[in-house]
């Protein structure tokens, strides 16, 4: 770990006002901190936002919800208004990491998680990530558990937040504030596919700060869930994992909201999925189908082709459980 | 003379240490308090092969050390530990300087960015099959014949009317106790203290005093509470090495605790297998012939040859067989020993080669290992001491509930869930070592007893405090255990689960010349009588039980009960036995379903080499493990009758759950772990 | 800095990359926290903070102004061991006994967790489905896990 300046901020103008180059916020750390560990992250500044006034749920006219950055996973999860109105996201943070790092985590830093990518994670070998233009040795080398939608040559890396996959089916957006005045980006274009600048997870812009999330209301979001399939029973990364809320009547799909995790540098929101399944039956066929039309466009390597028959099947088998809910 | 009114031995008597286990008072090796103590944090090689050629300076150390400026050591047997004497890099992740600083801040960043100037060289990491660097070694370890042949078995296999020929791999793993390899190593003049993590203090002691040109009573190695080992910790590491090194160099103590991704290169791990095996029956099932191969690998630094398929001389009779061994030396770290080394590996393709069999045979998998039971050891004809497996398989199949279980897979399905059930053979050898106790009766009457032993978790200290007491005919409370000191009277190291008997025969010797002799204190050392035994024939025996559930969606592999049925001896305490036999089907379960070390041959690293890409079992994967023995009369082991019980619930259990999920889906993973990714690829 | 820790104010001269784990075990010797993996991937260092079990490993000890720690060392009241403590002992809940301080405190907080009603990923009518999930942070690699359950179960 570096050595770094220390300081600890109250309210968020300051935060913004005064952020060095090379400063970092420190939310839970629990991503920040390991990795500062790791020599991956190396900021100068740390500024500690968790005194910032940003720990509250709100209710919003008509049924939404306001998500102060930074409230705790374990709190977002535990909320009655989550675990009724929008069960998807409640089941997302309860599947990730464990009991304390979700008492440590927050909304924003949960979205701000960096890759598992192994190769991003060890400075002793190349990463477009931490040195762009050195190479990703991951396309020949171990990808086992990484994107096959939306990579490029220089990053295959895939996000790895269970939160995040449920609220970009929910369509939240993330509020930000920064040194030019606040604005609001949808949570499916927070973060950025790798193309050809892997280096630049997400679009936020040097010194903005997630204040809050906003989730929209959408009545049928009480029927959604999060089904993750993970490498052992609790307690690790998703290889692949669905968010859905469905809407069915008569045996027809009226609305559906769709997102696969663990497949690419983004939670995946899976438009032509949704699209296919509209005033179509809900039926596992046509669920499978759906499945296939959003995944014709990947593009699985040498060891990952198995997701694109993980997250089809993910979407059947969630789908199911929705419809007899 | 002696009572055999045995009051302690056998009850489910609690941990002596549990109460300073729970409370946080147990102190383990980095954790002891010493003044001006100072930080060390190792530099490893971020390449496979080559030659370093120099090593930077930095800031707010108190030194850096590399084989530029490390103090020459003796010779000692252990390449491994002639650690920053050589410009040769043979590995990634060998250690090649040591940071040393006042804080672990410091130390760890300091080594972090310290300049390497490195030519490196290309490297060789992978192993296949037809490596064509495959040489047969001399012997497999500890010291068996590489190869073994009995009859002929080309020809018996040729004209079998039923024939197995399968290949099963199971990939490197890494022994990963919760304690990391620690060190604070400190000079007391020319004497060398050491708090240090392991499995043998004399042994440690020993070889750090060869390591540093001192008498083994020059060195005073602590392990009084050591947080698990697995193998890893059998001998000493190089954390040992550096920090007493370093502490020569800086003239303070020094604390080296490695870091976790350290100790999937530095401390040893599992080779991974390439094993193909053969079986050649009648189509009633007896056996006629049992070829079992296998390929590992070692490093370039030093021969670790792995017994792998030696298992297989000892489980089924059949008249015409062969087993062998090759060896590829690799640009890779040095393999070493992890729980049943051999064992563990060999009986996944022999095992699940035997389930092949019978599933060909139309066969009850239980019945096919029946009809193939030896009267004596297959290939030396030695009588068995005891072997007790026959009724494992009975005795456990009736508590697992197996009978009525259909011989096809893919039969059951509950919702989602495709259910199998599965079983496996385990055997370990039953080991003794020579070892020395102390007895001494104290002004009280009480009775203290010290022995060189550590305990690694097994339960060492409490059991040897079991049996003293019944040989004094005091209560348990009257007598207190020391060990986990070098100082101490030399014991034998923490391994080959044999620690119980190698021990429990040292201190039974000193309570019993103690009495006899009527003086109030009195040494005994085991060598003489360890020596005159015949090693051959003694095992302890098991079979393990699954009942699986997979995912007929994602093919996620839940354990819904696994269940080991055991023949091991006198059991000396049923509630810390119990514990080592669920704690091994544990970590078996975790060699069936989770645990691989992922080489990336490019870089000829682990690449997933930290608690969160390596999975272990969690809690959560723990749904029903459960242990049950029967009662085993053998008085050819030891005095107190027992066998090794630290190992055998690794050796099997694998097997069991992957013979398991073939049940539930029909399909037959070969490599080793049994993941979903491999079900899906292959239709599930 | 200061840090109230079991309960007793501690004043504390560190670098600020110290974590909350290396402030107990290196400055404070309160050793019962293990460190096992440093990287929040394995739960022994779990301490209650302000009554909340986390992983001290991943904490800046800069950060914890003033902050209420219980570590394994605190959990005795009036001399008698806690519950959990007692329930470990009773049901055999360790080998090697590195991992089990966090398990211990881990546990503490979880049956706080379960007492509050916060949810978990598995169902809730089955209390040792719950526990396992609920305590899958905190790995054991001497595979304590089918002792360690039951106990938590007879301590809650």
């Amino acid at each position: 770990m570096k050595t770094f300046e220390y300081t600890a901020v109250t309210d968020v103008r300051s935060a913004v006002g005064a952020f060095p180059e090379g400063a970092a916020f420190l939310a839970g750390g629990t991503n920040l901190v390991d990795l500062m560990k790791l020599g991956v992250a190396t900021p100068d500044v740390l500024v500690d936002i968790n005194k910032l006034p940003l720990h509250e749920i709100e209710e919003l006219p008509g049924g939404g919800l306001r998500i102060g950055a930074g409230v705790r996973n374990s709190d977002l999860a535990a909320h009655p208004r989550v675990r009724s109105d929008f069960p998807v996201l409640s089941e997302a943070l309860l599947n990730g990491a464990s009991g304390q790092l979700r008492n440590m985590a927050t909304t924003g830093g949960n979205l701000l998680q960096r890759t598992r990518c192994r190769y991003f994670t060890d400075m002793t070998k190349p990463c477009n990530k931490h040195e762009p233009g050195s190479g990703c040795p991951a396309r020949e080398g171990d990808h086992r558990n990484l994107a096959i939608l939306g990579a490029s040559e220089h990053c295959v890396a895939t996000h790895p937040s269970d939160m995040a996959v449920a609220l970009a089916a929910l369509d939240a957006v993330v509020l930000i504030t920064g040194p030019d005045g606040d604005r609001e980006v949808p949570v499916t274009e927070l973060h950025r596919l790798p193309g050809d600048a892997p280096q630049l997870d997400s679009v936020l812009r040097h010194g903005e700060l997630i204040t809050a999330v906003e989730v929209p209301a959408l009545a049928f979001a009480r029927v959604s869930a999060y089904r993750k399939a993970r490498d052992r029973a609790s307690y690790a990364f998703a290889v692949g994992s669905v968010a859905a809320a469905l809407d069915v009547e008569d045996g027809v799909v009226r609305d559906v909201r769709l997102a696969f995790g663990a497949v690419a540098a983004k939670p995946w929101r899976a438009y032509r999925a949704e699209e296919a399944l509209r005033n179509g039956r809900a039926t596992r066929e046509s669920f499978l189908a759906a499945a296939d039309a959003e995944l014709t466009e990947a593009e699985p390597l040498r060891d990952n082709a198995y997701k694109v028959t993980l997250i089809r099947n993910l979407v059947a088998s969630t789908l199911e459980r929705l419809v007899t809910a | 003379m002696t009572s055999t009114a045995h009051r302690a031995v056998g009850q489910p008597i609690g941990r002596i240490e549990g109460p300073a286990k729970v409370s946080g008072e147990a102190t383990y090796a980095a954790e002891y308090p010493v003044k001006d103590v100072v930080y060390a944090w190792v530099v490893q090689s971020p390449v496979a092969r080559g030659t370093l050629k120099s090593v930077g300076t930095a800031d707010g150390t108190l030194a850096v050390l590399w084989h530029g400026n490390a103090p020459a050591i003796e010779k000692v047997d252990d390449p491994e530990l002639a650690v920053l004497q050589s410009d040769r890099i043979g590995y990634r992740g060998q250690a090649i300087a040591l940071v040393v600083a006042t804080t672990l801040e410091a130390a760890r960043r300091a080594a972090q960015v310290i300049s390497l100037e490195i030519d490196e060289e290309p490297h060789d990491a992978l192993l296949t099959a037809d490596h064509p660097g495959r040489y047969t070694p001399e012997t497999v370890n500890p010291a068996f014949p590489p190869v073994s042949r009995k009859g002929d078995f080309d020809a018996a296999y040729a004209a079998a009317p039923v024939t197995v020929d399968v290949r099963y791999e199971t990939p490197a793993l890494h022994n990963n106790p919760m304690e990391p390899h620690a060190t604070i190593a400190l000079w007391e003049g020319d004497d060398l203290v050491l708090y240090d993590s392991n499995q043998h203090p004399p042994g440690v002691a020993a070889t750090l005093g060869e390591v540093f040109g001192l008498p083994a009573e020059r060195v005073h190695v602590i392990a009084e509470h050591v947080g698990g080992g697995f193998g890893s910790k059998g001998t000493a590491r190089p954390n040992a090495v550096l920090a007493a090194m370093a502490a020569k160099v800086v003239g303070r103590p020094v604390k080296l605790a490695l870091p976790r991704q350290a100790m999937f290169s530095m401390v040893g791990y599992r080779t991974p297998t390439l094993q193909r095996i053969r079986l050649g029956a009648e189509r009633d099932g007896t056996l006629t012939a049992i070829g079992h191969e296998a390929v590992e690998q070692s490093s370039r630094i030093f021969e670790f040859a792995e017994q792998t398929t030696v298992v297989t001389r000892h489980m089924y009779a059949a008249a015409n067989r062969y087993t062998g061994h090759e060896l590829v030396r690799l640009d890779m770290p040095t393999p070493r020993w992890m729980r049943a080394p051999g064992e563990a590996p060999g009986m996944v393709g022999l095992e699940c080669a035997m389930d092949e069999l019978a599933e060909q045979l139309g066969l009850d998998p239980i019945e096919l290992r029946i009809r193939n039971e030896p009267a004596a050891e297959p290939e030396s004809g030695v009588p068995f001491s005891s072997r007790h497996y026959v009724a494992c398989l009975r005795e456990g199949a009736e508590r697992f509930g197996w009978a009525g279980r259909e011989h096809k897979p893919r039969l059951r399905r509950e919702g989602n869930w495709l259910i199998g059930t599965g079983m496996a053979g385990a055997t370990y050898p039953a080991m003794v070592q020579p070892s020395v106790a102390r007895v001494r009766i104290t002004p009280d009457g009480s009775a203290e007893v010290a022995i060189g032993a550590s305990d690694i978790g097994t339960g060492a200290r409490t059991i040897l405090t079991q049996i003293a007491a019944d040989e004094l005919d005091l209560p348990v409370e009257r007598v207190r255990v020391r060990l986990g000191d070098s100082t101490l009277p030399k014991a034998s190291v923490a391994g080959g689960s044999s620690g119980s008997a190698s021990w429990g025969w040292a201190v039974t010797g000193a309570c019993r010349e103690l009495r006899r002799s009527g003086k109030d204190e009195a040494v005994f050392d085991s060598t003489d009588l360890v020596k005159k035994q015949e090693t051959d024939g003694k095992h302890a025996y098991g079979a393990h039980f699954a009942e699986v559930r997979v995912d007929a969606d994602t093919g996620e592999v839940r354990v819904t009960r696994l269940f080991g049925m055991y023949a091991a001896g006198r059991i000396l305490n049923p509630r810390t036995a119990r514990s080592q036999f669920i704690g091994a089907m544990t970590m078996g379960m975790g060699m069936a379903l989770h645990e691989e070390g992922v080489l990336d041959p490019a870089t000829g690293d682990w690449v997933n080499h930290d608690l969160a890409e390596y999975h272990i079992p969690v809690h959560a994967d723990i749904e029903s493990v459960e242990a049950a023995w029967l009662d085993e009369r053998d008085d050819d082991l030891n005095p107190m009758g027992s066998k090794g019980i630290g190992e055998i619930g690794i050796v099997g259990s694998p097997a069991a759950i992957v013979n398991a999920v073939w049940h539930a889906t029909g399909i037959r993973v070969r490599d080793l772990p049994v993941r979903l990714d491999k079900l899906l690829t292959a239709g599930l | 800095m200061n840090l109230v820790v079991n309960g007793v104010g501690q004043a504390l001269d560190i670098d600020p990359r110290t974590t909350l784990l290396d402030a107990l075990r290196e400055h404070l010797h309160l050793t019962g926290a293990k460190k096992g993996c440093d990287h929040g991937q394995c739960g022994a260092c779990t301490v209650l903070l302000d009554g909340r079990r986390v992983n001290s490993c991943l904490v800046l000890a800069i950060s914890q102004q003033d902050a209420e720690v219980t570590t394994v060392e605190g959990l005795a009241e009036g001399g008698q061991p806690h519950p959990v403590q007692r329930a470990f002992l009773e049901h055999d809940g360790y080998q090697c006994g590195y991992c089990t301080p966090g398990q211990i405190c881990s546990a503490v907080g979880m049956l706080d967790e379960l007492k509050q009603g916060w949810p978990s990923a598995v169902a809730d009518d089955d209390l040792e489905a719950q526990i396992r999930e609920r305590m899958s942070g905190n790995l054991c690699r001497c595979g304590a896990y089918a002792n360690i359950v039951p106990a938590i179960v007879d301590a809650r």
